[in-house]
């Protein structure tokens, strides 16, 4: 199982860009960290992500 | 000789800081136009659809983003939200924004400066908002802090400077740029805490909720312009009522 | 300008020593660099003296006009132009106005308290050719150093007027009063003293926590004059020539834990304008960067002499003086002034109604005879007096005149944590 943004995947592991260009992010406007560490964006291609990672993914919004 | 705004070792022209919150992204070019704004600021969240529109590209690139943590309950929380934000790949600004208090969402002072002190060691331009209490002030600049961003009066309350008197404190005695931050609500308010000699205004919620927002973003920097303009000029001297004139307090003196 | 005639020779000088003052006092090329740091003294990290001295010297007072007058008397807070404003020349025709505003903020901050201290000289051997201080080392009195018996003897002398708070003074000698004598003093006088200050030459900071220790509380040092060059001129030899080691003792006593410090300049050594706001700007900036210490300012002007009567304030009259303690009030509202004994009865009394907090009374700058002073006993062998003093009032005298005024004197409000 591994968590992203608070959902539950079925899965032992996932290769992260696989993960962000499935689901159609544009890495040029998001940010990543898994287990509280940032992923440097040039890392994207050969990150694993393993069964118990948390991982968040962030982008910008209006905010005060 | 040209007045600019200097943080982070960054000139600006402007000083007016506009919050990017609650309104539509189509607005937000026309209020950064009119608002003649160099800085905005912007939150960072979890994205989770396939978003397409970004609020990136509706910022023109001229603008210097500050991101804030809000979302962050404590010192840890600011200083995970601040490293994503740096990630996003906008620069090294961020505005601390800590808050155990989901009401009247005052600030946390004791985490913030926690955060400062972190964030600061990393190599961030910290701008924490905080409430004006002197002793916290200085512990932020000691804890490397660019600026200090003291509250007016609860955010989004649009109440204007209720710490009136506690931010012109921290004007008069601390050494870094005051920013006043929240609970400005009108023009009128942002002038009269420029002409005490703020540094500059940041605010979103009185933009936001205007019939016309781009119009009231032109109405603040107007405001803003002007109070700084008067307080560069010096405040000419309120005329008191007369002192009563008793025996003279120098008739002692010789020689 | 009129100038002090400060140079006087002494017939028991021997022969070379009389060549080697008048040589140092005519030489400049003689004496040793005032800037250079001597052997032994401690450098500290600090922005003070390029703040103050920057501020000094871009100070031109004939640049202020009766406009900057006014807007300083009326602003709310008097910010560091509008000091620079109310030191001015075009200031002297508002001098009421001054001491009406410089009242009402003594009021705010000190209600109609009046402090009352006594100093205690206990050595008055100096190792310094300072030309215009009777203590000089050239000048020809008579030197002594208390033994502890004597301190004691003083203390008890003093104590027993009524005097709580006591400032403990030596010449500036390391040699004569080393820093465990002065150490066992302030031990002596924790017996009889609620609050002891010092006013010894300056030390490094592991000395001013000793000191601490031993239970002082409150360093004064005297700057004497911000101005460099001219204190070049002034201080011909020993270690207080090193100017910028003076100008951070005070921040080496906060450094080694004193509560509170104490500062000046001996007005009528040089411009007196640039000499008080280099003073009130120095507690201003330390105050911004040791915000929890105390601090206060005194302001002296020159007096006499044993051996040279004609030394006096030149240009710093009573009317200028007080405009300087009610710029200093005005600028500082929370700083303690201290008027001293170098002042006449009429002019203390005028002024602790407008500005001064503090006044000293039952003074002797001489070393060891209070006994004759205080009782009308006769001393033993004393040590001459550092300068002519003013206003002899005694402690019963200055404490009556001040209740006298409807002021309230006070002793003590002070804890030693």
């Amino acid at each position: 199982m591994i968590k992203i943004n608070g959902n539950l995947i079925e899965a032992d592991e996932i290769k992260l860009a696989d993960y962000l260009n499935e689901n159609g992010y544009r890495t040029g406007r998001i940010a990543v960290e898994c287990n509280e560490e940032i992923v440097p964006k040039s890392q994207y291609e050969s990150f694993i992500i393993h069964s118990g990672d948390v991982v968040e993914i962030v982008s910008f919004v209006g905010g005060g | 000789m040209k007045d600019t705004f200097v943080l982070g070792g960054k000139e600006f022209d402007s000083r007016f800081i506009l919050g990017s919150g609650k309104y539509s992204m189509e607005l937000i070019q026309a209020a950064v136009k009119n608002a003649g704004a160099q800085i905005i600021t912007l939150a960072v969240r979890r994205t989770n659809t396939k978003e397409t529109e970004n609020i990136l590209d509706y910022i023109p690139d001229n603008v210097t983003l500050l991101p804030n943590t809000s979302g962050a309950r404590d010192a840890k929380e600011a200083v995970r939200i601040a490293r994503m934000s740096r990630e996003l790949g906008c620069g090294d600004f961020v505005k601390i924004e800590i808050m155990r208090d989901s009401k009247y969402l005052l600030p946390d002072n004791a985490e913030t400066i926690k955060a400062t002190e972190q964030l600061a060691n990393e190599g961030f331009v910290v701008l924490p908002y905080m409430y004006p209490d002197l002793n916290v002030a200085r512990d932020l600049q000691n804890a490397g802090a660019a600026a200090v961003m003291p509250l007016g009066s609860p955010i989004g309350s649009n109440k204007g400077l209720a710490t009136k008197d506690f931010i012109q404190i921290l004007i008069d005695e601390i050494d870094l740029p005051i920013i006043v931050d929240a609970g400005i609500g009108k023009p009128s308010q942002a002038c009269e805490a420029m002409e005490m000699g703020a540094a500059a205004i940041m605010a979103n919620t009185a933009i936001a909720t205007a019939n016309d927002i781009p119009a009231m973003a032109g109405a603040f920097k107007s405001a803003i312009e002007a109070g700084r303009t008067a307080y560069l000029a010096g405040l000419g001297r309120v005329l008191e009522r007369g002192a009563a004139a008793s025996d003279p307090l120098t008739g002692f003196l010789r020689d | 300008m009129a100038e002090n005639q400060f140079f006087v020779d002494s017939d028991k000088l021997s022969k070379e020593a009389l060549e080697k003052k008048h040589r140092i006092e005519t030489d400049p090329s003689a004496r040793t660099n005032h800037m250079e740091y001597m052997e032994g003294m401690e450098r500290i990290s600090s922005d003070i003296m390029d703040k103050v001295i920057g501020q000094m010297n871009s100070y031109n007072p004939d640049e202020y006009t009766e406009a900057d007058v006014k807007r300083a008397l009326h602003s709310e807070n008097c910010s560091i132009e509008d000091f620079k404003a109310l030191l001015s020349p075009a200031a002297a025709p508002f001098l009421e106005e001054m001491a009406g505003k410089a009242k009402m903020e003594t009021s705010k901050h000190f209600g109609n308290t009046v402090y009352i201290f006594t100093p205690l000289y206990i050595a008055n051997y100096c190792e310094n050719y300072c030309i215009y201080c009777g203590f000089n080392c050239y000048n020809d009195i008579n030197r002594k150093k208390l033994s502890f018996e004597e301190i004691e003897k003083e203390m008890r002398i003093i104590s027993e007027s009524g005097i709580e708070e006591i400032l403990m003074l030596t010449g500036e000698s390391r040699s004569a009063s080393p820093i465990e004598y002065i150490g066992e003093a302030c031990k002596l006088a924790g017996k009889y003293f609620k609050n002891i200050g010092l006013e010894i030459y300056p030390v490094n900071s592991d000395e001013y926590r000793f000191l601490h220790e031993c239970g002082a509380d409150y360093i004064t040092v005297f700057q004497e004059t911000y101005d460099a060059d001219k204190y070049e001129t002034l201080h011909l030899m020993g270690h207080k020539r090193v100017w910028p080691y003076r100008f951070e003792a005070q921040e080496r006593a906060l450094m080694g834990g004193m509560r509170g410090v104490a500062f000046s300049a001996l007005l009528g050594l040089a411009d007196y304008r640039k000499d008080a706001l280099a003073s009130a700007l120095h507690v201003f900036y330390l105050q911004r960067k040791y915000p929890h210490a105390e601090f206060s300012l005194s302001c002296p002007r020159l007096r006499p002499i044993i051996n040279n009567d004609k030394i006096n304030p030149l240009d710093v009259h009573e009317k200028e003086l007080c405009q300087i303690i009610c710029a200093y009030r005005i600028f500082l509202p929370y700083v303690g002034i201290t008027v001293s004994s170098r002042e006449e009865k009429h002019f203390r009394d005028g002024i602790v109604k407008i500005a001064a907090t503090k006044v000293s009374a039952g003074v002797s700058t001489g070393i060891g005879d209070h006994e004759s002073k205080y009782s009308g006993g006769e001393d033993a062998e004393t040590g001459d007096e550092q300068f002519e003093i003013a206003d002899d009032r005694s402690f019963d005298e200055m404490y009556k005149d001040i209740a006298g005024e409807g002021l309230q004197p006070v002793l003590n409000d002070y804890v030693y944590v």
